[in-house]
């Protein structure tokens, strides 16, 4: 294999491994903007990639998978609002509570139902989301350089990775350009002002909730229909927090979003790379130390050496009147 | 989302404002609100007319319900009982949107704005004329062109809130209320956080506004201003609307004794001061923030015992930082500080204690008490480590409550309780608590910031006297303060801060306005 076979391949495996961390972190940005912390995204993702599974198992449709995720993980955020907007909880103690529920559940569920260790049955070819062949794959194929970054990276993805990044320039679009936008922006830097604007701050956040519930089932769908065939437990491995980690890096933008999960991607499809391959002039590494990569980056960013993140100000904290 | 009812005004309907002038009833009449949060009883019995076209005062000490009052106005809070009528109409308002819909428009003391978007997207916010924002931006432009034309308020509209100076954002919360035509502008507390040239130019606008027509409605503790500008004035105490008077018709000393409930002495009464040595003098210093921005630029000043020397400016003039340093919280990047001869720069406020410096802060929420604390455990806060209340790490509960209920009784300070939460007593008997503190160690030297700011009248008699007997009894006293009528009682010297440097030093004598423009940094 030449470098830029390898290049090629790693890209390729950067975009499978992005996929989740995009929708999750997008799924981050709705909430945080509206002044919702939500470290259950973590939980979310999980829930929602058991009960795609079941359903895509079950009807032997993916697109029920989906719809069955997005369901769930949508619950799971109403949860979560009701707890942390109605009742004004603790956002965080309200995250890792529904996470640790998500952990627990899907095994037990998928225990009870299937019988197979906590894990779903394996998906038959078509009750999963499968790769998508675009358009001039055969013409490209022999064009140098350009070819085989067409073929191997761009086209081949399942059409969950391309409505991920879909989802990037239309979540900037709904944030920066819209009244429900304004609105969400304003309410996780001053709910007051938009209380006394005559808008209502608990309805308002529900809505943001309830997108970011909404795109934890699709990176939950596809953990399990369309990057596996299956759900396997504890699938979502601390994604979901890696995925605040890059929606912190940055600085709650949509676009920098996106490139923030595609670097973490690109360590974890390196590390994956690396697994037994000699380091020239060092020799062998032990597969961990790049395993460990993409968590050190996590600590480097989030003690502060990509400068100063501002959160949203008025986020963590329940919306109270003040008399 | 229900769909917004207000309508951004890009058109003016002069038919229904023709018609608002000719009827005569009042813009806002309040039918016996009455109010309880708990066993709080806020508003009791409340009958209150506005008549339109006029710039009416209500005043009050702290807590004296004139907030609750307006935001029951303004749709925040339902009353329990009573009736709202708007231009003659019985009205519910629900939540603030019924109150926009109805016309009234509110500055809040602490703005609502969005500090990281601009002035239009404040603006637009709740009235965007659209699901896409792009369909209303032009006409929100053009509207505020035109309120700028009308009433003289021109603010850049692509301005982000945070690089504004405190005047120009409250005039965006009140063009806010103008673009969702507001023929009732209610302003809570406004002149709080405004230079006097500041404040002035606010009363301009809103001399314009009520000529135009609208009616403005005045929330102050300050009698000042209500002389100045309104038309008529409502007086409030513990609840209650205790008279209503035609402000050409009152004094300052009627009002004060409405608010109070007894005479209260408006002056600070003080005899001429003897100066002694020199106790605390100030050489060269330069403060930088934590940002490395120089706050304080090569200071240089001196304190005698007996004299109250005060330190005017405008907030955020490097005033905060000056106290700091002296006291101890903030590193001095260069300079001398001495007290009574010694070295004191850069000393931490424990040593600073022993040696005889004692601070009442500028925020006694953030540095002053401890919140959650019971009155008796914030009594010796800073002076925990004294034998007398305790020994070996043990703390001598006993006789620090016994010591706290003496200062409670000395200082009237309200309830007399030593073990109720701190955060459960007002403004005015918090900063009493800290006052009795710094000042019952008998320090040689005091420095206070902003000593009564959220206090009340009565407090704040209580406070200058205790101020001046300190002064008396020899020590030497620097205070700062925002506000200049208390700079201006108190001091026997007063020195004014712009961008970091004392620009000039005057008399107690010296006018208002020669100060005023001190503080702005056009006159020396």
């Amino acid at each position: 294999m030449d470098y830029f076979d390898i290049l090629v391949s790693i890209l390729g495996s950067t975009i499978r491994l992005s996929i989740p961390l995009l929708f999750t972190a997008l799924a981050g940005l709705f909430s945080e903007r509206a002044g919702i912390f939500d470290i259950g995204l973590e939980g979310k993702m999980l829930a929602a990639a058991f009960a795609s599974a079941c359903l895509a198992y079950v009807t032997g449709n993916p697109w029920l998978g989906l719809l069955g995720g997005i369901a769930v993980s949508i619950i799971f955020s109403l949860i979560h609002g009701f707890a942390s907007i109605t009742n004004r909880g603790n956002q965080i103690v309200s995250g890792v509570a529904l996470n640790f529920v998500a952990a627990g559940l899907t095994i037990v569920l998928g225990q009870a139902w299937f019988s197979q260790g906590g894990r779903t049955p394996q998906l038959a070819g078509d009750a999963r989301f499968s790769p998508i062949t675009l358009p001039g794959v055969d013409l490209m194929r022999d064009v140098p350089y350009l070819g085989p970054l067409y073929v191997n990276v761009i086209s081949g993805n399942n059409i969950l990775t391309y409505l991920a990044f879909a989802a990037v320039p239309l979540s900037w679009w709904v944030l920066f350009r819209t009244r429900f936008g304004l609105r969400l922006r304003a309410v996780g830097e001053n709910p007051g002002a938009v209380d006394t604007a005559g808008i209502s701050v608990t309805f308002l956040r529900y809505r943001a909730v309830i997108v970011a519930g909404f795109l934890c089932g699709f990176s939950g769908a596809y953990l399990s229909i369309a990057q596996s065939a299956a759900f396997i437990k504890d699938m979502s491995a601390g994604k979901g927090y890696i995925a605040l980690a890059a929606l912190i890096f940055a600085k709650w933008k949509p676009v920098p979003v996106m490139f923030a999960c595609l670097l973490f991607g690109f360590l974890d499809a390196f590390a994956n790379f690396m697994q037994g391959k000699a380091v020239p002039g060092i020799g062998e590494v032990p597969v961990q130390i790049f395993q460990a990569l993409p968590y050190v980056l996590t600590c480097i960013l989030l003690a502060g050496f990509i400068g100063i993140a501002h959160p949203p100000k008025a986020g963590g904290v329940p919306y109270t009147k003040e008399r | 989302m229900a769909v917004s009812v207000i309508r951004p005004l890009h058109v003016r309907r002069p038919e229904k404002e023709r018609q608002r002038r000719v009827s005569q009833h009042p813009a806002i009449e309040l039918v016996g609100i009455d109010k309880s949060f708990g066993t709080v009883h806020a508003n009791k019995n409340i009958n209150l007319k506005v008549e339109k076209g006029t710039i009416h005062g209500i005043i009050g000490e702290n807590g004296a319900g004139k907030s609750t009052l307006m935001s029951i106005l303004y749709g925040f809070y339902q009353a329990d009982r009573g009736e709202i009528r708007i231009d003659g109409k019985p009205l519910t308002i629900r939540d603030s949107q019924a109150a926009i819909a109805a016309g009234i428009g509110m500055v809040h003391q602490h703005f609502m704005l969005v500090e990281n978007f601009t002035v239009l997207e404040n603006i637009m916010l709740g009235a965007e004329g659209g699901q896409l924002l792009a369909k209303g931006v032009a006409g929100a432009r053009k509207e505020l062109k035109r309120l700028e034309t009308d009433y003289g308020l021109d603010v850049d509209p692509d301005a982000v809130i945070e690089d504004l100076p405190v005047g120009k954002q409250q005039r965006v919360e009140i063009l806010k209320a103008l673009y969702r035509s507001a023929d009732i502008l209610i302003l809570d507390e406004p002149t709080g956080v405004l230079t006097p040239a500041e404040a002035d130019h606010l009363f301009k606008v809103l001399k314009v506004l009520r000529d135009q027509g609208k009616t403005v409605i005045l929330i102050t503790h300050k009698l000042r201003e209500i002389m100045a500008i309104t038309d008529d004035v409502s007086v409030m105490r513990r609840g209650e609307m205790v008279a209503t008077r035609k402000t050409a018709e009152t004094t300052v000393e009627e009002l004060a004794e409405l608010m109070v409930g007894r005479r209260v002495l408006l002056r600070v009464e003080k005899g001429e001061p003897r100066p002694g040595k020199v106790l605390m003098s100030v050489k060269n210093l330069t403060v930088k923030d934590s940002r490395g921005v120089t706050m304080v630029d090569d200071v240089s000043f001196e304190v005698r015992e007996g004299e109250i020397v005060g330190i005017a400016g405008v907030a955020g003039n490097g005033q905060s930082e000056l106290l700091e340093a002296i006291a101890g919280i903030r590193k001095p990047a260069s300079g001398e500080i001495l007290l009574d001869g010694q070295p004191i720069a850069g000393a931490d406020p424990a040593r600073l204690r022993a040696l005889g410096l004692a601070h009442i802060p500028e925020d006694r929420h953030h540095m002053g008490l401890v919140l959650k604390f019971e009155e008796y455990e914030n009594a010796v806060l800073g002076y925990h480590r004294d034998p007398r209340y305790g020994k070996g790490g043990l703390l001598d509960l006993k006789a620090i409550r016994a010591e706290a209920a003496e200062k409670i009784e000395k200082y009237d300070i309200r309830p007399p309780n030593p073990r109720l939460k701190t955060a459960n007593f007002s403004g005015g008997n918090q900063q009493k608590i800290v006052v009795a503190r710094e000042i019952e160690r008998d320090p040689k030297a005091l420095i206070i910031g902003q000593p009564t700011r959220g206090v009340d009248i009565g407090a704040i008699e209580f406070i200058h006297r205790r101020i001046v007997e300190m002064r008396d009894a020899g020590k030497a006293i620097l205070v700062v303060s925002v506000e200049l009528d208390e700079i201006r009682s108190l001091s026997d010297r007063i020195l004014v801060m712009f961008a970091g440097k004392v620009v000039g030093e005057k008399t107690a004598e010296a006018g208002e306005q020669t100060l005023g423009l001190m503080m702005a940094g056009i006159a020396a």
